[in-house]
């Protein structure tokens, strides 16, 4: 499949070179790049009051008459089989209701992967669940105990009896780096890059740097856990879930209980973070199986350690990088070859490897990545999949460049910049990286940092400033879809099963839609969070803006038309064509003459109509595949060191972005500073911790997965270059994961030039500095 | 003995293992109360029992018996108008996905009563004088115990500093 992948993205993207832009999505740049009235502003989330109050409603919190508690059993092996069970003290605890094992389980399929061609699968990996007494992960569910209250049902699981027969199991990195495999492509790219003789080129080079970097399995830890109440009604069944995926969790639970996909209804109205663990993962098929078998509704709530054995997170990963150089600073080489956990059963590529191919010109290349086969729980995506880990190897080794060259690391990043995508020569839409690194530069006061490291001291604490690039691709999802209905006021209601995990989704679609319609805010409304509402991809790979906005404008086109042929020859309008005719003042306007204009509610009652609606879809990314689409940016970071304890503090943190443009200026500086918090985390502390003898995860909460708190984070400054891609919808790329990206690198940079310690292993801990 | 959840009576609940938290969220069904983590490591679930901030989920229901629980249902004032620091996270976007954010406010509303007593904490630089001002480091100390993984902390205590200003003037 890999290989046929390769070839057709290979063919598409060599017919598209030679297709006119004009063409294409983006051919003709969105008008509202420029005309914006809500768009760009400080536009307060219009959740925050209900959320404030406690009112916003999560999958846990949904109320059901007759409901029933679920808790799990998890393996205690990697690798065997269940040889003996005995679930009869569990069965006959108090208000216990029923024990599923893979005795009694519904026999049911196995949900449909993830993947680039079907827009309704969710599966994160590929194993039957609780259909065998087959074991593949330490954690692996093999009962559920469903219970009149919680409590009885954690009593109750206490009390199954499991006995197994181990079968020898792959748990150690070091022993699967010997037999990992070499897949064919990473995400949509061919994997081995090699191109102008790297190796040879890396040999003669004037000055060259040579690492290897180490990240290791990380976890998303939203506060909210995963959780989902669960009804079956008349052979239907209904969904309350916390996912990022609602319409791909939907069409899963129809695959995989046999449904007809409107049989089927998911609601996910909020989501207590996400960062790309909200997807469809053992606990809702059992919950839902389970609730089948029982004829009851159940409520599935996972505990803090059922999330680390259920809940894949980000791979560990060992990159060696290895930097090639003239004199002047002009990379010659480029050397990136690395190891990461796969399962065989997992469907997410850590593409760690990509992120040299985009950032800098450079005479040759030679990338590959390896996927280490163990048997653990699947991994999954965790914001910025890719990139995160990638920048972090990627950056560090250019500032260990630059230290080789005695190079200011700013300087070495321009002098290599790249102007176009570095491996296909693909112009780019647009990207202003080292714009993002001035106005960066000038925020931290670059000009305050020595050269040298191990100069600047206060007391007993070392002081050093780093930076770093970040990136990620620009995605725009096809299928997305979104209706609007016009009321009889002429009020604009928009309709698309979206997501919101806190990035504001809504907000800024009715900024959006407001400015599109020629409406003001208080006039529209939004709608998400439901599969009965028009189907919607993912929030994933920052691509929910991109392709809601996408299929918002698609609808208000189709509208315009529908207007214009109600309107009638009874209407200013009459007689202009729908490219002459334009969205102003709550209705059509000509746009060569703005006294001919209608209001919408005009329209409708003309026409005797108490609504009228259309919808809109987003196209096939046909862009992604012409233009080289990557957002940047430039991230600064100064902190102090102790000599006495290798404590390091973060007194400031400064990312400077090139994302396009900004919608609303009040969310996206929080999801800029969320992400690159979360990139602290993963510089500092962040570390899950695996027991390789046995496969089963150690840090099981948020006591031993040490996430950044108050005291950790300083006031972060955030900027923006705000130059409009032209070939996006409201010339903006996604932001919800660059924020990540080239943190834990900056911070490992700065440490460098504080101590002169370079540490390649993350997180940063306090043992490795001194 | 019953236990006074904002303002009304409510009895114990039969089952000695039940937390607060789960008294509040499937008993009582006031789910603006969170579980983050149910071990007493987020914060999520903080409420304020007789005015102290206290973990609901660290909390067994029978310990409130005969005291005073204030959750977050209970912070808006009573026509409904939301309190200056629940405006505060609006305004100044203190909050992503939401789901901390109950317990931020319960937190910071106890902590600026805590400052207000002078009670010390790790960051004070005299602990027998208690806190002389009011710093950002002495918020973000005193609001270590509430964790949010979506990355608001700046506007957190922003708003917190706002509501304090506030108060003061």
């Amino acid at each position: 499949m890999t290989k046929l992948q390769n070839a057709i993205i290979g063919g598409v993207r060599a017919v598209l070179g030679q297709v006119p832009a004009s063409w294409l999505p983006g051919g003709t740049p969105d008008p509202l790049i420029d005309k914006r009235v809500a768009l760009g502003g400080q536009q307060s989330r219009i959740d925050g009051p209900d959320k404030v109050r406690g009112a916003a409603r999560f999958a846990a919190e949904v109320a059901m008459e007759d409901l029933l508690y679920a808790a799990f059993v998890h393996s205690t092996i990697a690798r065997g089989r269940i040889a003996d069970l005995d679930v009869s003290d569990a069965e006959a605890a108090p208000g216990v209701a029923l024990v599923m094992t893979y005795r009694n389980a519904p026999r049911i399929g196995v949900p449909p992967p993830i993947g680039l061609t079907n827009l309704k699968a969710a599966g994160n990996h590929t194993l039957p669940i609780l259909q065998d007494p087959e074991i593949h992960w330490n954690g692996q569910v093999v009962a559920v105990v469903l219970a009149e209250t919680r409590e009885q049902a954690d009593h109750a699981a206490s009390l199954v009896r499991v006995r197994y027969d181990a079968a020898p199991a792959r748990t150690r990195f070091e022993e699967g780096k010997t037999s990992a495999s070499m897949p064919e492509s990473i995400l949509v790219e061919r994997n081995r890059l090699d191109k102008g003789n790297a190796g040879q080129k890396f040999a003669q080079a004037a000055v060259t740097i040579d690492g290897v970097y180490t990240t290791p399995w990380e976890s998303h830890a939203p506060i909210e856990p995963h959780a989902a109440t669960i009804a079956w009604r008349d052979g239907k069944l209904i969904v309350h879930d916390a996912t990022q995926m609602i319409h791909a969790t939907a069409g899963s639970f129809a695959k995989v209980f046999g449904l007809k996909a409107e049989d089927v209804h998911v609601s996910s109205p909020y989501v207590g973070g996400g960062f790309g663990a909200k997807a469809l993962w053992d606990h809702q098929i059992l919950g839902v199986a389970a609730a089948k078998l029982a004829g009851r509704p159940v409520r599935v709530a996972l505990s803090r350690a059922s999330m680390h054995r259920l809940i894949g997170g980000r791979t560990r990963t060992e990159q060696r990088v290895a930097l090639a150089a003239d004199a002047d600073g002009k990379l010659t080489a480029l050397l990136h070859h690395g190891y990461g956990v796969k399962p065989r059963h997992s469907v997410c590529d850590e593409g760690f490897s990509l992120t040299g191919r985009s950032l800098y010109a450079c005479e040759s290349f030679d990338i590959v990545q390896h996927n280490v086969e163990l048997d653990l729980l699947a991994n999954s995506f965790m914001r910025g999949p890719g990139e995160t880990p990638g920048t972090f190897a990627i950056e560090c080794a250019m500032d260990e460049l630059a230290h080789a060259l005695g190079m200011d690391p700013i300087e070495l990043r321009r002098r290599n910049a790249a102007t176009c995508d570095p491996v296909s020569g693909a112009p780019h839409s647009q990207s202003a990286m080292m714009e993002a690194y001035d106005l960066g530069a000038a925020r931290i006061g670059w000009h305050r940092r020595a050269p040298r490291p191990c100069t600047r001291r206060d007391g007993e604490w070392w002081i050093g400033i780093g930076c770093a690039t970040g990136t990620f691709p620009f995605t725009r999802m096809p299928g997305t879809s979104a209706r609007i209905t016009l009321d009889a006021n002429g009020d604009a209601h928009v309709a698309s099963a979206a997501q919101e995990m806190g990035m504001g989704t809504a907000t800024v679609q009715r900024q959006h839609a407001a400015d599109r319609l020629g409406l003001p805010l208080e006039r529209v409304t939004v709608a998400i969070g439901d599969s009965r509402l028009p189907f919607a991809s993912f929030a994933g790979g920052s691509s929910q803006t991109a392709s809601l906005a996408a299929a918002i404008s698609a609808a208000s086109g189709k509208l315009a038309i529908q207007l214009m042929r109600l309107a009638g020859n009874d209407t200013p309008l009459a007689g202009l064509k729908p490219n002459e005719i334009e969205f102003a003042e709550g209705g059509l306007r000509s746009v060569e003459d703005p006294a001919r204009h209608e209001s919408f509610a005009s329209i409708l009652r003309r026409a005797g109509r108490g609504e009228l609606s259309a919808i809109g879809e987003s196209g096939a990314p046909l862009e992604v595949l012409k233009y080289s689409m990557h957002s940047t940016s430039a991230i600064f970071c100064e902190l102090r060191v102790s000599e006495v304890t290798g404590e390091i503090r973060v007194d400031r943190l400064v990312g400077a972005f090139d994302c396009g443009r900004i919608l609303n200026a009040k969310t996206a500086a929080s999801q800029f500073k969320g992400g690159m918090i979360m990139g602290l985390g993963m510089a500092l502390t962040e570390e899950t911790l695996l027991d390789e003898r046995t496969g089963r995860i150690m840090s099981t909460s948020l006591a031993d997965y040490h996430v950044p708190v108050h005291l950790d984070v300083p006031d972060i400054d955030v900027l923006w270059t705000d130059i409009p891609d032209p070939r996006t919808p409201l010339g903006a790329r996604g932001i919800g994961e660059i924020g990540t990206t080239g943190v834990a690198a900056a911070v490992a940079n700065a440490v460098f030039n504080a101590t002169g310690k370079r540490v390649r292993d993350l997180p940063l801990t306090l043992d490795k500095l001194f | 003995m019953p236990i006074r959840v904002n303002d009304t009576e409510v009895p114990a609940p039969e089952d000695a293992r039940v937390s607060l938290l789960d008294l509040l969220r499937e008993h009582l069904h006031l789910t603006g109360t969170k579980k983050g983590c149910d071990q007493g490591a987020c914060g999520a679930c903080t409420v304020l029992l007789d005015g102290n901030r206290v973990l609901s989920c660290l909390t067994l229901a029978a310990q409130a018996e005969g005291r005073e629980v204030r959750t977050i249902e209970g912070i808006a004032g009573a026509a409904g108008e939301l309190h200056v620091l629940q405006r505060g996270f609006v305004e100044h976007d203190g909050l992503q996905c939401g789901y901390c954010t109950p317990g931020q406010i319960c937190s910071a509303i106890a902590m600026a009563e805590e400052l207000r007593r002078g009670d010390p904490s790790y960051v004070t630089p005299d602990i027998a004088a208690g806190p002389a001002a009011v710093t950002r480091e002495e918020i973000r100390e005193r609001m270590s115990g509430n964790l949010c993984r979506c990355g608001a902390h700046n506007g957190i205590v922003e708003a917190i500093e706002a509501m304090l200003a506030e108060t003061a003037a």
